[in-house]
């Protein structure tokens, strides 16, 4: 299956923590985190893609947004929206 | 098919009879072509069609009628077939073609009479590939607000009913005209009512009726309306009569299972996965390489410097300031120095004979008046102040809550002190930014007017004669203002967290504490205080601060503490000595707010008036038990000697001093500085004689650092104040070595030699400001010099203060280690003789003996060998003969 395919080459990564696909409603899918972290994650992600998204097209509406990292002081988020689903990945920098 | 001719002869399709009827007419007319200029219209064999991959109806149809042909292909097929080949008549075009490729085009429709073209020219290629996009549709903006002109009237039949409706008049306006008689103008009038009803006739009536002739129904009746809006203002309040918390409780969407998997399977699911996979892989692997937002510029910068980089960076002590003064310092030397701690830029200096006469009455007499000089760098050759002095002043310092006081030790043994608080603002005056007022005006004074400008400070108190130390006073220190001693040494709690003890030490091997405060006299020593006040108020010609009155002359020692030797009998004689300053803990804490709410109205920063102070009595005031009381001490004779000042009281019930706890000799001369590290309570430095030791307390078994012998002697060292590794040594050569513990440790980082010409009597490092720190030198000759210290001399390296900590650490490890080591072998030592001397029980009478006979052996041997060999080499004499004979 290609998302399990997907899955297992992320999660090889070094410093993978968790990996969360998420509907364009902010339903988790797919996830390898445990259940209450997953929904916390999906849901209050999924506000800040909208809000970044928007934020994107508003200044310049023939742009979109592609990436989005948040990095913090323990770990790194990153987020792949796409139209449909996007990709949340929670990272732990090796430094 | 009229194939090859060149293009002006050929025309447009339809007309071919024209065409040739033109050529007869006149060949000389350039005909107008049918077809744009930059197309060739041509057929192609069937042969050349193959060939080149453009079959008709095949390669090239009707819907794609384009094809581009190699231009080297068209030139080769011309030189192969020669005139034979389709090509030949635009041989030259296709040779000066510039591009690579030339359009050939399908034309179907022989709309330019033949069934294929060449387009000749890149621009129409391109024209023909590219069809240019159909023009948009343009708006014609003539959004242009015209004035609306007047137009003529047309009647619509309005005006009849304005008519109608407008009011006129139909008959002529009444008017009546009242007049008086002429001699009633101006008279009063009385105005009264009057009801029509009084006067008969007063009005006439006309009643309405309805008459029955005529009843006309109204049919239309113009009236007006108005739409008002109804209003109604109401209230109404609700009673929050059954107070209930209310909360939401929500709960996450999720999916379930089947949903889950029937997503799972979705094919935008799978695109997804492949478009975003590879950025969140690369993005994955870039946190791995490296972390984007550390900043090495900074991260550099920060170990060095704080990106502050001036074109010269001096490495070495650089000289900033010499202060001298010809009238006083002439033939002195410079016995202490220290720097004002609030005022910017001053520093005061104790001067004392170089040659030491000390005669019996030398207080009451003296040459050259003893005197301590300030300095300040705004004008390096007047001394800014001067402090009178009984006598040479050994050492000096500032109270550290009041700078204006000052304590000083005398050649003779006394206690000095001095209120400065009168000349305070003459000494912030001459800060380097302030103007000098009273210069300006005596330009042309005389030296006799210089002499009055520097202001003259009579001391205020001095100790008792009777109760003074019997040899010059070496040392004083100020207790810290978090606590004070009581009279047996035990410490307590300080009250009004200032200074209030002194400690001066003196080789007359006792230590003495003294109290500023006026102690709980008896009446009858009132009654000698009040003798001595009225005699210090008729000796006293000068202003002199009435501060410490009560003191004076009568002032006598808390107690004192004297140092018995450890193993032997005698006392020791010390000359420098370090406290450890205790920092408040919570305890005091409490007391400053109970300060706060005090009679006196005090808060710690109002510093109290000395004179009203009295010294508590030790029964109310809580002990501290955690202060160290234990002093570190370093004697003439160049031992190091850890010692406790509280008395304790011996068998006979008096109070007495306690044995010193350990005393090291290490320094082999007179020790002359004992000093604690500004960054760790417990590591202490001490030179003398010939070297220098690092002291850490608790650490009984001698010093964790002992620097090698050099060859000058050490005269006075001290630390740096901004950096824990780095302390300064001053020479008898004028030299200062700089150490930097973490540099080098058996050497020094840098030194500087001839700093000056004479004997360094006295090093002290201040921080002025966060850029400027200097470090003052003072030397035999009366010279104070300041120096700057470099920035990399005085800003710490990263983690400094903990690698000195742990190089100490090591170091004492490493004393512990020797130590253990050194008692390991002692014993080794002791037992291998145990061992010689049992298993040879009578052997030293008859070794030497032995030692012949075994001599004798080997010489005998040695001969018969020696024969041996020359008798085989043939070489042995005829000594038989000789021998024999």
């Amino acid at each position: 299956m290609l998302i399990e395919e997907t899955l297992k080459r992320i999660q090889s990564q070094k410093g993978v923590q968790g990996i969360i696909i998420v509907n364009s409603e902010g339903i988790p899918i797919k996830t390898t985190l445990d259940n209450s972290s997953t929904v916390q994650y999906a849901g209050l992600i999924h506000q800040l893609v909208m809000k970044a998204r928007s934020t994107v097209r508003d200044i310049d509406p023939q742009n979109d947004l592609t990436f989005l990292r948040v990095r913090s002081k323990k770990n790194e988020i990153m987020i792949a929206p796409d139209k449909d689903y996007f990709l949340i990945v929670i990272q732990n920098p090796s430094d | 098919m009229p194939p090859k001719r060149p293009k002006s002869a050929i025309s447009s399709a339809g007309s071919k009879g024209r065409a040739k009827g033109k050529k007869s007419q006149s060949p000389t007319l350039v005909e107008k072509p049918g077809h744009p200029e930059d197309i060739f219209p041509m057929v192609l064999t069937s042969a050349t069609q193959e060939l080149f991959g453009c079959l008709a109806d095949e390669d090239v149809t009707g819907e794609s009628p384009y094809k581009l042909l190699k231009k080297d292909d068209i030139i080769q097929d011309i030189k192969t077939r020669a005139a034979v080949s389709d090509f030949s008549p635009v041989k030259q075009i296709v040779l000066d073609y510039p591009e690579d490729e030339l359009l050939l085009v399908y034309d179907r429709d022989f709309t330019y009479e033949q069934c294929f073209y060449l387009v000749l020219t890149p621009e129409a290629k391109d024209r023909i590939l590219n069809p240019p996009e159909p023009e948009t549709s343009q708006v014609l903006e003539n959004v242009v607000n015209k004035t609306p002109e007047p137009k003529e009237w047309i009647s619509l039949g309005s005006e009849l009913e304005i008519d109608e409706e407008s009011i006129k008049e139909t008959r002529e306006k009444l008017w009546y005209k009242f007049s008086r008689v002429r001699r009633k103008f101006g008279v009063p009038v009385c105005f009264s009512d009057r009801n029509t009803a009084d006067a008969k006739d007063g009005y006439l009536e006309c009643a309405s009726y309805q008459d029955s002739r005529f009843s006309i129904k109204q049919m239309q009746r113009d009236c007006g309306m108005q739409a008002v809006p109804r209003l109604q203002s109401s209230s109404a309040q609700t009673q929050w009569k059954f107070q209930r918390n209310i909360f939401t409780q929500y709960v996450p969407r999720e999916l379930s299972d089947e949903e889950k998997e029937n997503i799972l399977q979705f094919e935008s699911l799978n695109n997804f996965c492949n478009s975003v996979t590879p950025r969140v892989l690369q993005a994955l692997q870039q946190e791995e390489i490296m972390n984007g937002f550390f900043d090495d510029w900074k991260a550099l910068g920060a170990a060095a410097e704080d990106g502050d980089w001036s074109g010269k960076v001096s490495e070495g002590l650089m000289l900033y300031q010499a202060f001298t003064d010809q009238k006083y310092t002439k033939d002195k030397k410079i016995s202490s120095i220290n720097w004002h701690p609030t005022i910017y830029g001053v520093l005061a200096v104790a001067l004392t004979e170089q040659k030491e006469e000390r005669t019996k009455d030398s207080t009451t007499f003296v040459v050259t008046p003893s005197v301590i000089l300030f300095y300040s760098f705004s004008d390096p050759s007047i001394p800014q102040l001067l402090l009178e002095c009984p006598d040479d002043i050994f050492a000096f310092e500032f109270c550290p809550s009041d700078p204006n006081i000052i304590v000083g030790g005398c050649i003779n043994g006394q206690v000095v002190l001095w209120d400065i608080s009168a000349h305070v603002t003459h000494l912030l005056g001459t800060q380097p930014g302030s103007k000098k007022v009273s210069v300006s005006t005596d330009t042309f004074d005389l030296d006799d007017n210089q002499e009055n400008k520097t202001p003259v400070v009579r001391y205020c108190a001095v100790s008792a004669l009777e109760s003074r130390h019997k040899a010059p006073i070496t040392d004083v220190q100020w207790l810290p203002p978090t606590f004070e001693v009581t009279r047996s040494g035990l410490p307590v709690e300080n009250k009004y967290n200032i200074s209030v003890q002194v400690v001066t030490c003196s080789p007359d091997c006792t230590i003495m504490f003294w109290d500023l405060r006026m102690q709980r006299l008896l009446s009858h020593s009132a009654t000698d205080r009040k003798q001595s006040v009225d005699q210090k108020t008729q000796m006293t010609p000068y202003s002199v601060p009435d501060t410490f009155k009560h003191l004076d002359r009568t002032w006598k020692p808390l107690f004192r503490v004297s140092l018995p030797k450890i193993d032997t009998s005698g006392e020791y004689a010390p000359l420098k000595f370090s406290l450890e300053h205790y920092t408040c803990n919570g305890n005091t804490g409490r007391t400053t707010e109970e300060d706060n709410e005090n009679d006196d109205g005090d808060s710690s920063k109002v510093i109290p008036d000395y004179s009203q102070l009295r010294v508590p009595s030790a029964k109310t005031a809580t002990i501290l038990e955690d202060v160290n009381t234990k002093l570190y001490i370093g004697t003439e004779d160049g031992e190091i000697v850890h010692t406790d000042w509280k008395l304790e009281k011996d068998d006979s019930g008096r109070l007495q001093s306690a044995k010193p706890l350990h005393c090291f000799n290490i320094h082999h001369w007179l020790v002359n500085t004992v000093q604690r590290s500004p960054f760790y309570k417990d590591i202490i430095l001490t030179t003398g004689g010939w070297n220098f030791a690092i002291w850490k307390e608790g650490v009984m078994d001698g010093p964790i650092v002992l620097s090698p012998s050099s060859e000058q002697v050490c005269t006075s060292g001290c630390w740096s104040l901004s950096r824990p590794a780095v302390f300064f040594i001053g020479k008898d050569d004028g030299s200062i070595e700089v150490w930097n513990l973490m540099e080098k440790t058996s050497e020094p980082a840098q030194v500087h030699a001839h700093i000056t010409n004479a004997k360094i009597t006295c090093i002290k490092p201040w921080t002025a400001s966060s850029k400027q720190h200097f470090l003052t030198v003072t030397d035999d000759i009366g010279m104070v010099r300041v120096l700057e210290i470099p920035k990399v001399l005085y800003v710490p390296t990263r983690n400094e203060s903990l690698s000195v900590k742990k190089y100490f650490e090591l170091e004492e490890e490493r004393l512990n280690d020797f130590l253990k080591r050194e008692e390991l072998w002692a014993q080794q030592k002791r037992e291998a003789e145990e061992l010689k001397r049992k298993t040879e029980p009578d052997k030293p009478a008859k070794s030497l003996e032995v030692n012949e006979e075994v001599n004798m052996k080997e010489y005998k041997d040695y001969m018969t060998l020696e024969e041996s060999i020359l008798k085989g080499i043939g070489l042995w004499p005829a000594a038989a003969d000789k021998q024999n004979t």
